[in-house]
């Protein structure tokens, strides 16, 4: 009897530490995508933040980004029945303002953020003009740009234009990919991935306008229609393969395999394609990053660059601040961005530079693109509207190219696209 | 009454089970008739049928009957909002915008443009893709009901690719038919120039109901060659005597005995046409440009991949399918009626 009631006290204890240290244990989950190894980089910083708190454990939910409104309808369908994530990384900020977990009184200094981090960034996670929470940070800013295979050049016993000069045009860009392309037997001279948020900063170079007296969107420019006129060209007269354009869903995906697989000169793409495109290429030939081409409007990429937000809805609000508070110093960020080769979102770390140990000269080259980016790249990017631009644009130019519409039809398509769906939007 | 002598040559003794398998079951059944047996008191024999559909009944009504009608609740609602209870009511605003044209014949002059694309597309497929399998399916099923070598092989060969994920048939077709793939290197290895088979609009819809027909046609095949085999030999042997030819034969006896086989081959076909997506998806993505966007692509894209996100709309397009699909479907079963009547 006494051994029972001793073994059966022992029992009840286990029983309630096991309890108290489940109530202790705190699991937090981010719903992620991955462009490149930047998960790798993430897992590696939450090992650290694990080690330093014992009771926080971190899971990251990798659910693929197939297409952006299909990645955020599934947060967003969690966030209105109630059960969003912990954390999130979004490119669309303001889909869901107003749900964002306050991280102003929980973070260690408020101050540290808005010095920090661009006041577009912040502002693209808040409801309106009045307010003033700080609901996340940039995981990085990226900037589109071109990349070239230097090896096709070089068999080609062709300079690369922008190491003698300047600035160098679009229409010298496609001449000198098509002369590499017809050298060395290479099928395509530019891959152009097909993405309305690639074609802004395109169209602004040829001097484009995207917003009129009045700041609202509009598509019908000169520089619009230069700039689509010359991807239609390329489609056209073999310089890009059409396959790239005719499966939109697929296009990006084709667009960097071709350049992988060195079917095509000249890639137009981004700094979040570096880290997939290195691990990729490796040492198969030798490429880098080039200026923005310049036009009449100058030379612009479009910035970009995705966010890690905290949800109001989580149960956990302060685990989430001092996650949030961890990864945002500046060496964890600036070790994370070293190892995703991102460029930083963090303005302490732009300013310093950070010594990249893989495609040091690739990002260091996108680095000098940032200067550059017009107001309208950043008026495009951080609007309220950002994805409601982006996608009419790529569907459009996509019939143009197939033949089905004219460009003229295309430009009062995209018009009235934008317009429903911001119409659609404030009915909401 | 005296029983039966079980011997090893009788139908009892071959089913007699083993006395441990009798306990086990009767243990399994007992709790089941504690629950039934009160309930077939209660309700009869008759209606016990009813219990036993319930399960299904219930997970019908969650998982069909509930989202259909919510969906419709949908097609009168707008905002990109999720929840029912946070839409608010546009009465039939939704069918206004899908169905005003200019021209419904220029899908440009149309206020959802890629609505009609769609529309035109999806009525073209129907029309090339069922037709194709009905006739193909008929030649095939009449070939393998002869009696010709290795028939057995042959008609597993035909069913196979009904065993594929639309995915994986979309896949591999694509690696046969891209720029580079296996068609291409065949006719460039002839001396050929490449063809842009998925890159051009004609072409690219015509492979579409090309891999369509190739992989669902052993289905239907399976279908008509049951509906052959059901056919009584007698008529072919009274054919064979008063000297019809084999052409008559097919005329006068295969075609009208085959025809409600035909017609289940036709009903099934149309529906799962108008349905195309998944599989003209991942060959082609819709494109070239809306070249192969069917009505379903259009209504996934619009209601979960535009930056738009019209619910409604989307929804108003599937109600819209549903009635057309519908209509098709009472008028054929009305003409098949027609037809064993007359016949």
């Amino acid at each position: 009897m006494r051994k029972f009631a001793i073994l059966l006290t022992l029992a009840l204890m286990l029983l309630g530490a096991a309890a108290v240290s489940g109530q202790d244990a705190v699991e937090l989950r981010i719903t992620w995508y991955n462009d490149g190894t930047e998960g790798d980089a993430l897992r590696a910083a939450l090992d650290q933040f694990e080690a330093a708190n014992p009771g926080i454990t971190v899971v990251i939910d990798d659910i693929g980004y197939a297409d952006p409104n299909v990645y955020h309808s599934t947060i967003q369908a969690q966030v209105e029945s109630g059960s969003p994530p912990d954390l999130a990384r979004v490119n669309d900020g303001f889909r869901f303002a107003g749900n964002y977990l306050d991280l102003t009184p929980l973070v260690a200094d408020a101050l540290y953020w808005t010095e920090n981090f661009s006041d577009d960034v912040l502002n693209s996670l808040r409801v309106d003009a009045n307010d003033t929470g700080i609901y996340g940070f940039p995981l990085g800013f990226t900037i589109t740009a071109p990349f070239v295979n230097r090896t096709l050049f070089e068999q080609a016993g062709i300079e690369v234009p922008s190491d003698t000069k300047e600035d160098v045009t679009w229409e010298e860009w496609a001449e000198v990919s098509k002369q590499v392309a017809d050298a060395t037997g290479t099928p395509f001279a530019i891959a152009y991935e097909p993405r309305g948020h690639r074609f802004w900063g395109f169209a602004i170079s040829e001097g484009g306008e995207w917003f009129n007296a009045d700041g609202y969107f509009t598509a019908d420019s000169e520089g619009f229609r230069t700039a689509a006129q010359a991807i239609i060209d390329w489609n056209q007269n073999g310089l890009s393969d059409p396959s790239i354009w005719a499966n939109l869903p697929d296009g990006p995906r084709l667009a960097r395999e071709q350049f992988i697989n060195g079917q095509v000169v000249f890639l137009y793409s981004g700094s979040f394609a570096v880290g997939g495109l290195a691990s990729s290429i490796a040492d198969t030939f030798d490429w880098s990053a080039v200026p923005n081409p310049s036009g009449p409007g100058g030379s612009t990429g479009s910035p970009g660059g995705s966010l890690l937000v905290g949800f109001a809805g989580t149960q956990h609000p302060e685990e989430v601040a001092k996650l949030m508070d961890f990864l945002t110093q500046e060496d964890v960020l600036g070790e994370f961005s070293v190892k995703s080769s991102f460029l930083p979102g963090h303005l302490g770390l732009a300013a310093a530079g950070l010594e990249y140990a893989d495609n040091a000269e690739i990002l260091n080259q996108l680095s000098l693109e940032i200067p550059k980016i017009d107001e309208q790249a950043y008026k495009l990017q951080y609007s309220k509207y950002a994805f409601t631009y982006n996608r009419p644009i790529d569907n459009r130019l996509a019939q143009v190219i197939a033949g089905e519409i004219t460009l003229d039809d295309a430009i009062a398509a995209i018009q009235k696209d934008v317009d429903d769906a911001i119409a659609a939007t404030e009915a909401s | 009454m005296a029983s039966v002598p079980v011997t090893k040559s009788s139908t009892a003794y071959r089913r007699r089970r083993p006395d441990w398998l009798t306990d086990v079951l009767d243990w399994i059944m007992h709790p089941v008739e504690l629950i039934f047996v009160p309930i077939q008191r209660r309700f009869g024999t008759q209606k016990m049928a009813w219990f036993f559909v319930l399960p299904n009944l219930i997970i019908f009504a969650i998982f069909i009957m509930l989202p259909m009608l919510l969906n419709f609740y949908y097609a009168f609602t707008g905002s990109t909002n999720f929840f029912p209870q946070d839409r608010p009511f546009v009465g039939t605003s939704n069918f206004t915008t899908l169905l005003t044209c200019e021209n419904f014949l220029q899908p440009v002059t149309c206020e959802q443009d890629i609505f009609w694309r769609a529309v035109w597309n999806t009525g073209v497929y129907v029309f090339f893709e069922v037709g194709g399998i009905v006739v193909i399916s008929l030649i095939t099923a009449v070939a393998l009901n002869q009696r010709i070598k290795a028939r057995g092989f042959f008609r597993s060969i035909f069913f196979y690719p009904v065993l594929l994920s639309p995915v994986v048939v979309a896949l591999i077709w694509k690696w046969i038919l891209q720029r580079d793939g296996v068609l291409n290197a065949i006719i460039v290895a002839l001396g050929g120039e490449r063809v842009p088979f998925l890159l051009n609009s004609e072409w690219a819809r015509i492979w579409v109901i090309v891999v369509s027909i190739w992989a669902q046609m052993g289905f239907y095949t399976l279908i008509l060659l049951a509906g052959l085999q059901a056919i009584p030999p007698e008529y072919y042997e009274a054919a064979q005597i008063d000297g019809a030819s084999h052409r008559n034969t097919f005329r006068y006896i295969t075609l009208p005995l085959l025809m409600p086989t035909m017609l289940v081959v036709l009903v099934l076909s149309l529906i799962r046409a108008v349905q195309v997506f998944d599989q003209s998806f991942a060959l082609t993505g819709g494109g070239p440009g809306t070249a192969t966007t069917y009505i379903v692509q259009y209504i996934y894209n619009t209601g979960f991949t535009s930056s738009s996100r019209q619910a409604g709309l989307a929804a108003a397009a599937s109600v819209i399918l549903a009635a057309v699909l519908m209509i098709l479907t009472l008028t054929q079963l009305r003409l098949g009626r027609r037809t064993e009547e007359n016949s």
